[in-house]
């Protein structure tokens, strides 16, 4: 093992934790906001690449140009969402905890039923994207301009997200809202709104994610299953709720996992994330940044 | 306790018994093969859900990695009956040994976890768990293990003319799982159990000793789901780590509880019954050309179920008698 695989390897962990976090942070936005971790966020990412899949299939149109538009349509897709099951899961007065795992688990399954239904168990590729299958080479590192691109699309997923956070009304009344719902009623915010708009906005995040993914990644009914548990464990390393958390999650999440691959068997590479996220909330029960 | 409550529970005792003396006599009647294969799953099914009932409903540590438990109890009796020609029957009793053992000792850092933590520790543990025996060769790896015929014989548990014998084995087991949970619902650890999921730090001020009630429950839960998959094993003849361990078992263990009623004597069973056949039915019916409708009803009833009746199934048969149990 020389040095320039592992710094080649380091490199594309660092590409791929990029894109991780990007796929994590519309979960760690919707739980901060509401304490709802949504069990089918793998889903959201499978329709969007079925999205960009099909975009691309029958009107051409380009991954890079369709990851807005899928991004739009993960936005109504995830407030509808919210408006018809989680609103009343969250409602529910027996056993709420197990009442939001299971709704959202439920609708994981009929989608993936559905995915099966109307688009076949058929693996699907994007092929010939203007993108696809390119590498460029910085400092004698190769790294395949998809996922180049992907990692930059976060970042700048990234900024944009804690900008709007930070500077626009709706991101106030997000952040007052996850502080305290109750009293943002008090000063005439619609509590229902603000989570309307939040999943919308947690599923576009997916949304995006997953039209970069569908540039270097194979798109079948269950391909979301394996995203989302490295999903859960980027955003519970980096502490739930925490946008920052999760950006700093797939960070980590993205070079264990290329150090694993280097040690061991490439089968194997998932354990090493596993033991690392087991072994960061055995020490620190809220993951690195989650606040009590 | 008052009267009401110990007459309540013999009730259940009577009513457990004439359910399963009147499912012992169902098999004389329903000959035919598909069916009792899919009344063998109910059993078991139900089973399963009961156990995992035990530490996730009682207790209330939703555990959505007992897949585990469940491919050691499998690979367990596999390998030493394949590798060392040791009979079934020990290897159910040494893969439900074995999973206790792992249970407390994966709880013993776990329990610490609350919440969505504990879930999704659970969940990454099973999958480590299903990541090294697709690596462990000698076990088979990926390919799996055939478990070849021996005989016909219960000394075996190996049959090969006749469902019978599963059908019977599975409905006892159903009715262990039954019974341990009836009898630890009213002992000391069932109210432990309780007070630890309604409000563990009321429970600890209280004196119950909560983290070893929760290894309690996890030793006892994972014991009955290993002998469960024991007995999978035996019953499929060919396991691999897919098919034993994976992350789908875990939930399928879970589900017919939440649908029947989490945390409730009756709930894992009546949840199992409505569940498996029409899981079974849908999926030879209409799914049959894995197109997916099976999943889209399943997936359909679980939510639906989860935001009409978050308290399950099991109170519409008895409305009187759930404030009785609480």
């Amino acid at each position: 093992m020389t040095a320039e695989t592992i710094i080649q390897s380091l490199a594309s962990g660092l590409l791929m934790g990029l894109l991780y976090g990007l796929i994590a942070v519309g979960l760690a936005l919707i739980f901060g906001l509401m304490d709802v971790v949504n069990f089918a966020h793998g889903e959201f990412l499978m329709i969007a690449m079925y999205a960009t899949f099909f975009l691309f299939a029958f009107f051409a149109i380009d991954p890079l140009l369709s990851a807005p538009l899928v991004a739009a349509a993960l936005f109504v897709f995830g407030a509808v969402v919210y408006l018809l099951i989680v609103r009343f899961a969250v409602r529910a007065k027996a056993n709420a905890g197990m009442v939001q795992i299971f709704s959202t688990f439920g609708l994981a399954i009929v989608m993936r039923g559905l995915a099966q239904y109307f688009f076949t168990p058929d693996y699907r590729s994007v092929t010939h994207s203007w993108l696809g299958g390119k590498t460029v080479s910085v400092a004698g590192i190769f790294l395949p301009v998809p996922q180049l691109v992907g990692a930059l699309v976060a970042i700048a997923a990234f900024g944009a997200l804690y900008l709007f956070i930070n500077r626009t009304d709706f991101g106030r009344a997000l952040e007052a809202t996850r502080e305290d719902a109750g009293a943002v009623a008090l000063v005439g915010i619609d509590k229902n709104r603000v989570f309307a708009l939040g999943w919308g906005l947690g599923a576009a995040l997916v949304g995006l994610s997953g039209a970069v993914m569908a540039m270097f990644f194979y798109i079948y009914p269950d391909v979301g299953a394996s995203f989302a548990l490295i999903a859960y464990v980027t955003v519970a390393l980096g502490g739930f709720g925490s946008v920052f958390g999760a950006f700093a999650g797939g960070i980590i999440v993205g070079l264990v996992e290329a150090t694993t691959a280097l040690l061991l068997p490439p089968s194997l590479k998932a354990v090493g994330i596993y033991a690392v996220y087991l072994l960061v909330v055995f020490v620190r029960p809220r993951g690195l940044f989650g606040s009590m | 306790m008052d009267t009401n409550f110990a007459k309540s529970r013999r009730r259940d005792l009577i009513l457990a018994f004439c359910l399963a003396a009147i499912a012992a006599l169902v098999p004389l009647f329903v000959k035919d093969v598909y069916v009792q294969n899919i009344m063998v799953l109910t059993l078991m099914w139900g089973a399963l859900s009961q156990s995992w009932n035990i530490l996730s409903g009682y207790c209330g540590q939703i555990s959505l990695g007992h897949a585990l438990y469940f491919g050691i109890g499998a690979y367990t009796t596999a390998l030493l009956f394949t590798k060392f020609g040791v009979l079934p029957w020990f290897g159910m009793i040494g893969g439900g040994v074995i999973s206790a053992i792992i249970a407390m000792a994966l709880g013993y850092p776990c329990f610490r976890l609350r919440g969505h933590y504990f879930v999704i520790a659970t969940i990454v543990i099973a999958e480590i768990g299903l990541l090294l025996f697709h690596n462990w060769d000698w076990a088979g790896a990926a390919m799996g293990i055939d478990i070849p015929v021996r005989g016909d014989s219960w000394l075996k548990f190996q049959f090969t003319r006749s469902k019978l014998p599963y059908f019977y084995f599975a409905l006892a087991l159903a009715c262990v799982a039954w019974f341990v949970t009836w009898w630890l619902e009213d002992s000391k650890w069932g109210y432990w159990w309780r007070a630890v999921k309604d409000n563990p730090e009321a429970a600890e001020s209280l004196g119950v000793v909560v983290f070893n009630s929760k290894m309690g429950a996890a030793a006892v839960s994972a014991f009955l789901v290993a002998v469960g998959g024991s007995f999978y094993a035996q019953f499929v003849s060919y396991i691999d780590p897919e098919s034993v361990m994976g992350f789908q078992f875990s939930l399928l263990m879970a589900l017919p509880a939440v649908l029947g009623g989490i945390g409730t004597l009756w709930g894992p069973m009546l949840g199992a019954v409505i569940l498996i056949p029409l899981t079974e039915l849908t999926r030879s019916f209409i799914g049959g050309s894995g197109r997916g409708v099976d999943l889209i009803v399943y997936g359909g009833l679980i939510i639906a179920i989860s935001l009409a009746r978050p308290q399950g199934l099991v109170g519409l048969f008895a409305p009187r008698r759930k404030e009785a149990a609480r």
